[in-house]
């Protein structure tokens, strides 16, 4: 049995985007800023793909730009936001546990005279909104936050930081990295003041290499790649047409029934976290952990965690074993951060919410999508209680 | 300039006596195995106590070069020009054409020493190296003539061509793989055991290897690692016979019945000993391994004395006495170190004791390793089945 529980590392396509990408890569191939009707075709398609999106957002197709992936939308939006206000100021507000995307970029712009706080989080992983107020400062031109965490699930309280940076000075630039959180739970951008919003397509079951970057109109914002001066110049360089056909399907696609999904996605891992739970020595991280197991209905908005993934550890289990072991019987897990997890190190995010020290090389994350079925999870359920004992019995004298 | 052949020098198999022909047969097998590699028409053969490559096509200069100067047994690789034309005021002026390419800055001094092949050639040897020698000073009056110790000898060989060359490109020396005998090298993923290899091979051994995989305990990475330095080092070891075994059940077993402090040696005397079964059933003469005295426990002369123990073949142990650093030193020159350096675990290090044994005594070793009989036969035995075999080149 082939069980996949690594969604927050990328996910499978739709049937209907792979077939959809390609036929747009043989039968309409034509580049979008050619003058004849291949190319007036090829516009066409993104133009689709943009209103998909802009409609789920509920913003206008026009704030709607396509890029390479997340990193490079959270790339665009920080260092583009950055030199573009460096003028009103150059102090930048994150927080401890972004993606690697969000901190090594925010590290660059350190090298490059800006000034960035890096909020710290409490043990569930959420931020510190006293602390956010006290670190906005006249010369605060950007804050950037992300939606859902990618190795616990918690989500940010986006709409307060929204509220409370704006009212502070309506000018600072609000950026959400959503790349763990769109289509898996709603983000308002409008309500939440949200200025700059990175997603990526292959979190949502879409092509691999393209991203979107929700850039608000009237944000300034400078290119970072240069070029033909396509979208207007914000990003140079022939657009990936069957990659934002691709994204705009799937965006539209993963919002269908989402509440059902999300219940769907909630009640099983309620049930493995159960499980988890029921063998000795473990931990579920994130607020997920103190879920309430008789509520079924996974409340969008309501919550403060996402509803597909677990960060579980197993102690005296290394996380690496425990995955290879489990990929014997052909289930699918990461441990820590897959897109960083080949360069075996203690994970930022586990020790920012002070995890105990015998979990931070001995967790594992499950993440969950629509197409995982409780035959699934009964599955992994089962090889873990078979598993766990096992490897104990070997550990490092 | 246009090489249009590479003229090969070798060494030490020059003074083996009546077998010189085995090595010489070795040698041109690698070359062409060697060339087999890059994409061109190559002409290889040997004739008077030297290796001709003849480009017969097109061909990258700088890939050719890299290529031979990974062929063990080659002292020197030397591009030649060949002319066609064999009339005397051609090759005057052809020879004066090369001299000025292959050195721009005239302030050297040289010597001609022609060699007639053809003895149907109108001039003898003397009489070409006088008259080149002029037509050069002619053509280049700052250049001089040392007949003693010159800065360049520029060799002329008249055969049915006529050959010039004067660069010599350094080769790797050692001798032509295949034609010593054949031996097992224990490989890890770590610094150590791909130099290893290399430095045997270099004595003209085949290498054949075999990795010990301890699923989950080690990743699909790791194994992919070693077939990687495999294929690093066959670029001078040629194709490599790369056996995979299996072997978390004996070390689970181990980590069961014996002390674990022990653990280490314990498991190394069973690699070697698996290592020899497949070194015997393909007639191998010898284990090759990385080890180095007192670099870890497992590597004092007590644990080499105890691991040594358990097999008949001889061990070679080309790295025995050298520094870390110079093993880097040579990991890096051979292009493994970065590969190595990669990671991920390999199967050594997941279970090391926190105090393992330095100073093992082999009786002691053998007495705990008596908890194992009757429990261990079958799964050795089932790992050497289930031996996954990779041809890596």
């Amino acid at each position: 049995m082939e069980v996949y529980l690594d969604n927050s590392a990328t996910t499978k396509a739709y049937d209907e985007v792979a077939k959809m990408v390609s036929d747009i890569m043989c039968n309409h191939y034509g580049n979008p800023s050619s003058l004849h009707t291949m190319g007036v075709d090829a516009e066409n398609i993104i133009k689709e793909a943009k209103q998909n999106i802009a409609k789920i957002w509920k913003v206008s197709e026009k704030e709607v730009f396509f890029t390479s992936g997340g990193t490079e939308s959270d790339n665009l939006a920080l260092r583009g936001a950055a030199f573009a206000n460096k003028r009103a100021g150059r102090h930048i507000i994150s927080s401890k546990i972004e993606h690697p995307a969000i901190i090594n970029t925010c590290k660059y712009l350190e090298e490059e005279g800006f000034n960035i706080t890096y909020l710290s989080v409490n043990s569930y992983g959420e931020i510190d909104l006293e602390e956010l107020k006290n670190s906005l400062r006249d010369d605060t031109i950007l804050v950037s936050i992300m939606h859902v965490n990618n190795e616990i699930g918690t989500i940010e309280p986006i709409e307060k930081i929204g509220e409370i940076v704006k009212f502070f000075n309506p000018k600072i630039l609000f950026h959400v990295d959503d790349v763990q959180g769109f289509g898996k739970v709603s983000l308002n951008l409008k309500k939440a003041e949200v200025d700059l919003c990175s997603i990526s397509s292959h979190k949502i079951h879409g092509p691999k290499g393209v991203g979107v970057l929700y850039i608000k109109n009237g944000t300034k914002i400078n290119p970072i790649v240069f070029g033909g001066e396509q979208q207007g110049n914000i990003r140079s360089g022939t657009e990936n047409v069957h990659g934002i056909a691709g994204i705009g399907l799937a965006s539209k696609l993963i919002y269908n029934d989402l509440q059902e999904k999300q219940n769907k996605m909630f009640n099983l891992s309620l049930k493995l976290i159960k499980a988890i739970k029921s063998i000795p020595d473990t931990n579920i991280f994130g607020n997920i952990g103190e879920a309430d197991f008789n509520n079924s209905i996974y409340e969008d908005g309501a919550y403060g965690f996402a509803p597909h993934i677990i960060s579980a550890g197993f102690k005296d289990i290394r996380a690496e074993v425990l995955l290879h072991s489990l990929e014997e019987f052909g289930i699918y897990v990461s441990s820590g951060s897959a897109c960083a997890s080949n360069h075996p190190h203690v994970s930022s995010v586990l020790s920012s919410i002070n995890a105990k020290r015998e979990y931070l090389e001995a967790t594992i994350r499950f993440s969950l999508s629509e197409f995982t079925t409780e035959e699934e999870i009964d599955y992994t359920i089962s090889k873990l209680n078979e598993i766990v004992p096992r490897l104990r019995k070997y550990k490092a004298r | 300039m246009i090489f249009h052949s590479f003229l090969l020098k070798y060494g030490e198999i020059g003074i083996k006596g009546k077998n010189r022909y085995r090595f010489e047969d070795a040698l041109v097998r690698q070359v062409k195995l060697a060339m087999n590699q890059i994409e061109g028409e190559f002409d290889v053969y040997k004739s008077q106590a030297r290796i001709y490559v003849d480009c017969k096509s097109d061909y990258d200069y700088d890939e050719v070069v890299d290529r031979l100067s990974k062929v063990f047994g080659l002292v020197g690789i030397c591009p030649v020009v060949k002319v066609f034309d064999m009339d005397f005021n051609n090759l005057k002026a052809e020879v004066v054409k090369y001299m000025d390419e292959a050195y721009p800055d005239k302030n050297i001094t040289f010597k001609v020493e022609a060699r007639r092949a053809n003895k149907n050639y109108p001039k003898n040897s003397m009489e070409i190296n006088m008259d080149l020698g002029e037509a050069i000073i002619e053509a280049f009056p700052e250049i001089k003539v040392d007949v003693h110790k010159p800065m360049v000898h520029l060799n002329i060989e008249v055969r049915n061509e006529i050959y010039i060359y004067s660069k010599t490109i350094p080769g790797l020396g050692g001798m032509p793989v295949g034609s010593s005998g054949k031996a097992m090298l224990l490989l890890s993923g770590g610094i150590d055991s791909p130099v290893a290899g290399y430095m045997v091979s270099k004595r003209g051994v085949t290498i054949e290897a075999t990795y010990f995989h301890a699923p989950p305990y080690t990743s699909e990475r790791a194994k992919q690692k070693v077939v990687d330095l495999a294929r690093l080092i066959s670029k001078y070891t040629g194709p490599i016979k790369l056996h995979v075994v299996n072997f978390t059940d004996i070390q689970l077993k181990i980590y069961d019945e014996c002390p674990h402090d022990e653990l280490t040696i314990i498991m190394r005397r069973y690699m070697m000993m698996i290592a020899e079964h497949f070194a015997n059933k393909d007639e191998c003469l010898g284990l090759i391994t990385g080890e180095s005295i007192g670099q870890v426990a497992s590597q004092t002369m007590e644990s080499l004395y105890c691991t040594n123990e358990i097999c008949t073949l001889p061990v070679y142990r080309p790295l025995v006495a050298f520094d870390k650093r110079d093993i880097v030193k040579i990991a890096e020159e051979i292009d493994t170190y970065e590969t190595s350096i990669l990671p991920f675990e390999d199967c050594c290090t997941i279970f090391v004791a926190k105090h393992p044994v330095t100073k093992p005594r082999l009786d002691r070793i053998k007495k705990s390793e008596e908890n194992l009989v009757g429990k261990i036969e079958n799964l050795v035995e089932k790992a050497i089945e289930t031996v996954e075999i990779i041809d890596v080149h």
